[in-house]
């Protein structure tokens, strides 16, 4: 099995007629994802390569019976398209574009919980969700993923997602489902969101987890995994040498008042009793030996 | 983006926010006539991007204008916590009967807006986190309701501040809120809030970090991003839109991916090097983009080699491979360059790439390995330069 998206799951995308939605989305319908629909409400009627664009997603919804969205739209319009989505009937809305306000992931994020408690938002500024085999939500290269399991990941990181599912295929070890979280201040969709959805998977037997620098969702997660989690866990945390102060690339990953450092994840990881290794590859060898003892 | 205080202090000030008259000064001359026009007494504060500015000499109360030229004097070009002092913010001085603190900020585990209220003011708040957490009054804001004014009434309530005190601050409270919502802002702290003699409340300080993902809709923080504070490298490497950090190693580092080339920067410390800057080209790596970060690296001084790490996702590994071949055609490197190159057709880019090997430019299988080599060729060279 996998978590959040399978290949029963049949996805809108807002903004399919621009560049990056046109490219992903036809990239992820050739993977085999049900790519039911687009919406601009100014093409409405029109189509992208077959597939019908609708005015707004309840349309899409209404006519295409679309479970999922995938926002493609510009950091400006993120924040009426994920309220869109969510009052249009969508239940698992993907957001991909980086550079939204943290105020209006902090606004929608709040929204969903309270009016939209069913609602799971992946994002944004995520790579996505990819079920190997059976559906790939977003920018992650389908290729590089074996489908199969029995390994879940979750990860903040979008290359170092990329790197763990190579590093995975490279040693034959296939994946139920990979959750790109992002790595933005008010993520849709938490660490511990995911692990609690890999510890109920069946076919999901041990979990694969990216953190890097800023926050403490890491050390929320470690918390969960401690007093929640009977499957085994493996971790890479990244940006043990950032200087404090400093934001390395995304808006969550900096080091500020001694809080949100590399070493303390690590730390409270290990002793969650997660193996944890200093970089991608030690952990994909860390994983290895985990799967072998399975 | 981080504001010096003055700029906190107009951006305040936008908002209805009860600041000082001030004026900005980068030579003691400018200070002197500053002060002058305000009318002593005065405050010469240095105005840098870090705290602890009182304990480093950087606050000066000034009675007289030649006590003025005097303290303008010894602030301009000092070091604080390696920030050197290029501007003074000259402001009349206030009387202060009792100082507190005040902030907004996100609290990232909760997912909500979460405010501070302290009677404990003019100290760093982790500091009275640390010796007296319960001085400090704390409310967490639902985004989507806001901040009320019962509400902002039963939070002063519990901080415990006097009774002349109370109505001024839940008015300068609910204005902060307005300007740490409305002007999409990261944290916005004052300390201290001061109360005066005379029973009025004032806002004594600004720090304020604004979020430079809002821009669009304020074009006006584009003169706060003029003034952040970056080194040389960074300046060059922002205005091609590059993602980049400067470090103090010797080691020039190039990756697609935020996760990536941090990953990057630790595993050259692991081997025992030093990265000279943390670089994430995104994930097109194209020819100009690599030909950019190539120039910004290759005009480092301290830089003695260059690892570019790069997995090949949506993009293609010839792709990239042409990339570089091509930047390096455009550009005159002077450091030797060990790339990974890893992903979706790696093969195929790497094939690309060999006729073009040297001493200067090499392939490695992983990153470990490529890490290893780019330290051991930045020490080889170090080491040729100290002879």
């Amino acid at each position: 099995m996998s978590i959040f998206a399978d290949e029963t799951t049949r996805v809108v995308y807002q903004g399919l007629t621009g560049s990056q939605g046109r490219y992903y989305g036809l990239l992820n319908k050739e993977y085999g994802t049900q790519v039911v629909a687009g919406t601009n409400p100014h093409k409405a009627g029109q189509d992208v390569d077959g597939i019908p664009i609708f005015a707004s997603v309840s349309e899409a919804v209404a006519e295409t019976g679309a479970t999922a969205s995938c926002i493609f739209i510009p950091a400006p319009g993120v924040h009426d398209a994920v309220i869109e989505a969510a009052e249009g009937g969508i239940q698992f809305i993907v957001s991909v574009t980086e550079g939204v306000p943290a105020h209006d992931e902090a606004r929608f994020y709040n929204r969903l919980r309270r009016d939209f408690p069913d609602v799971r938002l992946l994002g944004p500024n995520c790579p996505g969700i990819i079920s190997p085999g059976k559906c790939n939500i977003g920018i992650t290269a389908g290729h590089i993923a074996l489908p199969g399991g029995p390994v879940g990941i979750v990860s903040r990181s979008g290359t170092l997602t990329y790197q763990a599912l190579y590093e995975l295929k490279q040693k034959g070890i296939g994946c139920t489902t990979c959750v790109g979280i992002g790595g933005d201040p008010v993520p849709g969709t938490s660490f511990i969101d995911c692990l609690e959805a890999f510890e109920e998977d069946p076919e999901t037997k041990a979990v694969m987890m990216i953190g890097e620098i800023g926050g403490s969702a890491e050390e929320e997660a470690a918390t969960f995994i401690r007093d929640k989690m009977t499957k085994p866990v493996a971790s890479y945390v990244a940006g043990v040498t950032a200087p404090p102060g400093k934001k390395m690339g995304h808006a969550g990953a900096i080091v500020s008042g001694g809080k949100g450092t590399a070493a303390a994840k690590m730390d409270a990881l290990r002793s969650a009793g997660v193996q944890v290794g200093l970089n991608p590859t030690e952990s994909g060898e860390l994983m290895a030996g985990i799967v072998a003892g399975l | 983006m981080d504001l010096f205080e003055y700029q906190g202090k107009q951006f305040f000030a936008d908002y209805g926010l009860p600041v000082s008259p001030g004026e900005i000064a980068f030579t003691t001359d400018e200070a002197v006539a500053a002060a002058e026009r305000l009318g002593t007494p005065v405050m010469v504060k240095a105005q840098v991007h870090t705290g602890g500015r009182g304990k480093a000499g950087g606050v000066k109360f000034a009675a007289t204008i030649d006590d003025v030229r005097e303290h303008a004097a010894a602030i301009l070009g000092l070091d604080i916590k390696g920030h050197v002092v290029g501007r003074v913010w000259i402001e009349k001085a206030s009387d202060i009967a009792e100082e507190y603190y005040a902030s907004f900020t996100l609290d990232r585990s909760a997912k909500k807006y979460l405010g501070m209220l302290s009677v404990e003011g003019g100290v760093e708040i982790e500091t009275v986190a640390e010796e007296n957490p319960d001085a400090i009054a704390k409310i967490w804001i639902d985004p989507v309701d806001g901040l009320g004014e019962s509400e902002c009434r039963d939070w002063v309530g519990q901080a415990g501040l006097p009774e002349v005190a109370v109505e001024g601050t839940i008015g300068i409270l609910l204005k902060l809120y307005t300007a740490y919502v409305d002007g999409d802002a990261d944290l916005v702290e004052v300390n201290p809030l001061i109360l005066t003699p005379e029973g009025q409340m004032h806002v004594l300080d600004a720090k304020v970090t604004l979020d430079g993902n809002s821009i669009f809709r304020h074009q006006d923080y584009a003169v706060f991003d003029e003034t952040q504070n970056r080194d040389e490298r960074e300046t060059a490497a922002h205005a091609i839109g590059l993602q980049y950090v400067g470090l103090d190693g010797s080691v020039g580092v190039i990756a697609n991916g935020a996760g990536l080339a941090m990953s990057t920067v630790d595993v050259i410390s692991q081997v025992g090097g030093a990265a000279a800057n943390f670089l994430d080209i995104g994930g097109g790596a194209d020819v100009d983009t690599m030909a950019g970060a190539l120039e910004v690296i290759n005009n480092d001084p301290a830089v003695c080699s260059i690892f570019i790490n790069i997995f090949g996702g949506i993009t293609r590994g010839e792709v990239v491979a042409s990339g570089i071949i091509e930047a390096l055609e455009r550009v005159i490197i002077k450091s030797p360059i060990v790339i990974r190159l890893d992903g979706t057709n790696a093969e195929e880019g790497r094939r690309l790439l060999e006729p073009h090997f040297s001493d200067s430019l090499q392939m490695a299988p992983t990153m470990l390995e490529a890490a290893e080599r780019t330290v051991a060729l930045a020490a080889a060279r170090q080491k040729g330069a100290g002879q």
